[in-house]
């Protein structure tokens, strides 16, 4: 088989739906991606769009361009669509582009969530958009503190249009960093052991991780502030127990670490870029990985540090402050790595080097006042005035926007397949450059002056007047530059002539397919042996073309890759992917149902909502299944691989673990509100305690844990080939019995709305039972599957699965129960 | 003497009237010369990269001098300096016991301030809060209803007010005057115009005030 006739075969089978119909069917990550990339990118617009009016009526003082009320929707709509639809999603498009073709693979681990993360993300996006339009967005600023957001004073629907659509968006942000966990650790080249895997793939992992650990907190806190606002259960209101500084944790213990997710991404960009740029390899990789992870742990245990004014006692904010000013010295680190990169080689100054010169510059500025911010001192003077709007800009824009601007002009060549025509680059780059310092020097000096941030005007005699005029005048020159840089890609998509292959002649796997990327990247899959596989064989992109590598035999409609081990690389299995369908917009049009229901107050059709939910779940895993067994299959190369759902390790089994990683911070999270609340609430303890039950708390432990040793027997007995309803029929009837336990708690709860303990037993109760009834939902699809003849002692993968979900079953009702049970028996 | 006149002001935090603000003050023009230096060595390397042509350099000494000698032992350095000093700067600014304290009780609500006194008890001043000149006062604030902050640019830093809890700020103005203070978390539409004023009398004009009270 030719180079030719191969790409036409891989392409038939790969290939999304023509037309824009064939958007809404898309799972490729290519396509993705750049829709990803393409919505984010429109909201950055609209959210400077609000920037602008929000410096035009700052331009001058005593304006009434706009009246408090607007001006409080602008800068609460800049920063949410900023954060939660620019930053985030403009990382996630850019990761789901880039990962497979970086790791030498032919897709994501999940290419049916990725459609799903991101119909989820545009219609989220879309909710908070028209909510705007209707002059009922969100209007708490972008942190949204209770009580201001709480029912009495935020009756109206602003407040629920944010929490319901940002959680919403959220599921995109979890679904993407599950999905690239998996992707990085199990979907390789072969050989590429973790230690020459890009440095890109390494970012995107931390930060992947991150995402699973730093966004439940929010989630969690959404939760329970749209509950009391929908049905009065006070988990912020100081006089029923409750407590508004709980919100402040949970927010900032996923907002602090959220300044890293959207840092560290970039981050990848600058170590990925800087090497190409000065023709040389990066100094000091390891050291590199190993200070993404400090500052990744780090960076969850210094949320405090936007809360040192709430008065925290001296020895937590000596910590706080501590744990803040050491943060730098893993961003030190990679600063100089950077710096002695370019010393290292011949740095040469093509367009993306501009925007790594206006990082260097930005950022340094923005990470010293993080560090000036850190000093709790000065951080009460500075806290709240434009000197913070100031500095966050310059770490976002610094650490974020200029980035992705330097990998835009990067990877555009690989995008587009084709080279830069005029030299608008560069004059769009100087007038960003001056504009932004000009606009938020003047900002830092203002706050010091005591120019608060969100005011929506201020007095003539109060001497800012001419220091808003520089930034807002300053604010519209960076926005024309922006605007050219979007002028200069229209013109590069559309006009420009062809480019050749790699032509920063990178070293990296992307740039070993072809310009602009095929639908499935690579014709076959490179063996690795190092971080820079083009410099070692120049010629790959034409060997992995005529069918060098792995996988070059495509067989008739089966898109194929590899799963490795995660550690060595060493092929380990062979992945069957799912072709295109429209079940991942139906599921994300189902999902938005759910939330719509709550938002309008529909809540007769939540359940059915719900319920299409669920039902359109169990058709997306019903589809993978298979009614014979493949036995082992050739992946060229000689070693045959058994199939990866052919195993206990499968796709479905990886991606259980690390949403069970995210999903137990968010129960993590309720037990630290749960004790936060007992430990520093007013209004403790309540009137009226839980009426314990040593029988229920028996049954309930007893019914979990036999639910869960069952199950694993049915796994065992599986494997042997032995009955199996003896075995999943009493794993089911357990579970029952939970969900009955956990019922029976939620009716015998002391009134729910009258304090935040028994509102905290409710959310509990809830959490358990709607696990209890998941977990129920697999077993009866498990039972279901192995009647049907879906199962075998070969394709057993559903049992692991199934079993990982019953043993975290298990571990929350125990712990449920004595959180419950447990101070009604001591008290 | 430019510089200067631009950092005056009444709300100016680097315009300082008390010691707790002087404090700070002094502490933000420490730090901020020592970032323009470390801004500008950045700077300084960041072109030399541009300059220098050399032959490919040794790979563990490269690591050597830029990962361990100034990205941990530079960073760590002046961070440890940095912090050390916020300590003992922040430790100075906590409320102390002293003979002389003076206890006010500030509380929130949107969108005014609401001022009670021990040397006065029953007393209540609304956006306006008597204190004695030259003697350390402990504010104990509150919130009514949603989250605000106290905050006297020129006298000290800020706290928040909170539904629930009383945090007290210890702020001392150095001489008589009327200072301007700010409500410095965003509580809804009346934001801006939460507002009140501070006026430090002198020992004369405070035993007046406190005389007043005395039945």
């Amino acid at each position: 088989m030719n180079a030719l006739r191969r790409h036409r075969k891989l392409q038939a089978i790969w290939a999304s739906d023509p037309g824009w119909k064939g958007w809404t069917s898309s799972v490729n990550h290519s396509d993705l991606g750049r829709m990803f990339l393409f919505t984010a990118f429109f909201f950055f617009l609209v959210g400077g769009v609000l920037a602008m009016l929000i410096r035009a009526q700052l331009a001058t003082p005593d304006s009434a361009f706009v009246d408090a009320g607007a001006f409080a929707q602008f800068f609460t709509m800049h920063g949410t669509i900023m954060m939660f639809l620019f930053a985030i999603p403009a990382f996630e498009g850019l990761a789901i582009y880039l990962l497979p073709k970086m790791l030498g693979t032919r897709d994501l681990a999940f290419p049916r969530l990725t459609a799903y993360g991101y119909w989820c993300y545009a219609f989220g996006g879309a909710l908070l958009l028209v909510a705007m339009l209707f002059g009922i967005a969100p209007n708490g600023g972008w942190f949204m503190y209770p009580p201001l957001t709480g029912p009495l004073y935020s009756p109206g629907i602003n407040t629920d249009v944010w929490l319901i659509g940002i959680t919403f968006v959220e599921i995109s942000a979890i679904c993407a960093a599950v999905e690239f966990t998996v992707s990085i650790l199990k979907y390789r080249a072969p050989g590429m052991s973790l230690d020459k895997m890009p440095i890109f793939a390494w970012y995107a992992l931390v930060t992947s991780l991150m995402i699973l650990t730093g966004f439940p907190p929010l989630i969690l806190g959404s939760v329970l502030l749209e509950v009391e606002r929908a049905f009065g259960l006070p988990f912020f209101q100081a006089d029923l127990g409750g407590d508004s500084l709980l919100w402040q944790h949970l927010f900032w213990l996923f907002g602090h670490p959220e300044v890293y997710i959207i840092f560290l991404p970039a981050a990848g960009v600058i170590s990925t870029v800087i090497p190409v740029m000065a023709r040389t390899t990066l100094l000091g990789y390891g050291w590199i990985v190993a200070s993404i992870m400090a500052l990744a742990f780090l960076s969850f245990g210094l949320w405090v540090h936007h809360m040192f004014t709430t008065g925290i006692p001296l020895m937590g904010l000596a910590f706080f402050s501590a744990a803040s000013t050491l943060v730098a010295v893993p961003t030190g680190v990679q600063i100089f790595a950077w710096i002695g990169t370019m010393w290292k080689g011949r740095p040469e100054l093509h367009m993306p080097m501009l925007h790594i010169l206006g990082f260097f510059v930005t950022f340094v500025i923005g990470g010293l006042t993080g560090v000036m911010v850190a000093v709790v001192p000065f951080d009460w003077q500075a806290h709240d005035t434009a000197f913070i709007t100031a500095h966050l800009h310059y770490v976002l824009f610094g650490g974020f926007v200029f980035p992705m601007l330097a990998g835009i002009y990067y990877w555009l060549p690989l995008v587009s397949g084709r080279k830069r025509l005029f030299r608008l680059g560069e004059l769009a780059f100087a007038l960003i450059f001056l504009g932004f310092h000009s606009t938020f020097l003047a900002m830092h000096w203002v706050g010091l002056l005591g120019q608060r941030r969100r005011i929506e005007t201020y007095d003539a005699e109060s001497g800012w007047g001419t220091i808003n005029f520089i930034s807002s005048v300053s604010s519209f020159v960076m926005a024309i530059g922006l605007a050219l840089v979007l002028v200069d890609i229209i013109i590069h998509a559309f006009v420009a002539e062809r480019s050749r292959r790699n032509p920063w002649q990178a070293g990296t796997l992307e740039w070993a397919g072809m310009s602009p990327p095929a639908s499935y990247n690579f014709a076959s899959l490179p063996e690795v042996s190092d971080r820079t596989p083009l410099y070692e064989t120049p010629d790959l992109a034409n060997r992995l073309a005529m069918g060098d590598g792995y996988l070059g035999a495509p067989k008739a409609a089966r898109r194929e890759t590899l799963m490795v081990d995660a550690a060595s690389g060493r092929p380990e299995a062979l992945v069957i992917y799912p072709g295109n369908t429209r079940l991942p917009i139906l599921m994300a049009a189902m999902t938005g149902g759910f939330f719509l229901s709550i938002l309008l107050k529909l809540f007769w059709l939540t359940p059915l909502a719900l319920a299409g939910v669920a039902a359109l779940a169990l058709v997306w895993v019903w589809q993978l299944g298979a009614r014979a067994d493949q036995g082992l299959q050739e992946a060229g190369r000689g070693a045959p691989l058994p199939l990866a759902s052919e195993g206990d390790r499968s796709p479905g089994w990886w991606g259980s673990i690390f949403l069970l990683v995210a999903n137990a911070t968010f129960f993590g999270s309720l037990l630290f509100g749960y004790a936060f609340l007992w430990t520093v609430a007013p209004g403790w303890p309540p009137a009226q305690w839980f009426v314990p039950s040593w029988a229920e708390l028996g049954l309930g432990t007893g019914a979990a844990l036999t639910g869960a040793i069952a199950q694993h027997l049915s796994a065992r007995r599986n494997r042997a080939g032995a009955a199996l309803m003896t075995a999943l029929v009493p794993a089911l009837l357990a579970t029952a019995a939970t969900v009955v336990v956990f019922g029976l708690m939620l009716f015998r709860l002391p009134p729910p709305d009258g304090h935040a303990y028994a509102a905290t037993l409710l959310i509990l109760g809830a959490y358990g039972l709607a696990h209890a009834l998941l977990v129920m939902l697999m077993q009866g699809f498990l039972i279901l599957q192995v009647r049907r003849g879906y199962t075998s002692p070969r394709r057993r993968a559903a049992f692991a699965v199934v079993a990982l979900w019953t043993d975290y079953l298990a571990a929350i009702t125990v712990l449920i129960l004595l959180a419950v049970h447990l101070p009604g028996m001591i008290m | 003497m430019g510089l200067l006149i631009g950092c005056s002001g009444d709300l100016s935090v680097v315009d300082p009237a008390g010691p707790a603000a002087r404090v700070i003050a002094t502490l933000w023009w420490v730090m901020f010369i020592g970032a323009g230096l470390i801004l500008a060595l950045v700077v300084a390397l960041v072109i030399g990269a541009f300059r220098v042509r050399r032959t490919e350099g040794d790979a563990a000494r490269d690591e050597k001098v830029w990962i361990i000698g100034l990205g941990l032992c530079f960073s760590i350095a002046v961070l440890t300096a940095l912090l050390a000093y916020g300590l003992v700067a922040g430790e100075r600014l906590m409320p102390r016991v002293a003979a002389d304290v003076v206890r006010v009780q500030a509380e929130a609500r949107q969108w005014a301030w609401r001022f009670s006194y021990d040397d006065r008890p029953g007393y209540i001043t609304e956006n306006l809060l008597h204190i004695p000149a030259g003697r350390p006062i402990d504010v104990a604030i509150t919130s009514r209803d949603v989250v605000h902050s106290f905050w006297v640019p020129r006298l000290a830093g800020k706290l928040d007010a909170i539904p629930g809890h009383v945090n007290v700020l210890r702020i001392e103005a150095d001489a008589p005057g009327t200072y301007r203070g700010l409500t410095a978390e965003y509580n809804g539409e009346g934001y801006r115009r939460h507002v009140f004023s501070v006026k430090a009398h002198d020992p004369a004009g405070w035993a007046a005030f406190v005389a007043e009270g005395t039945p």
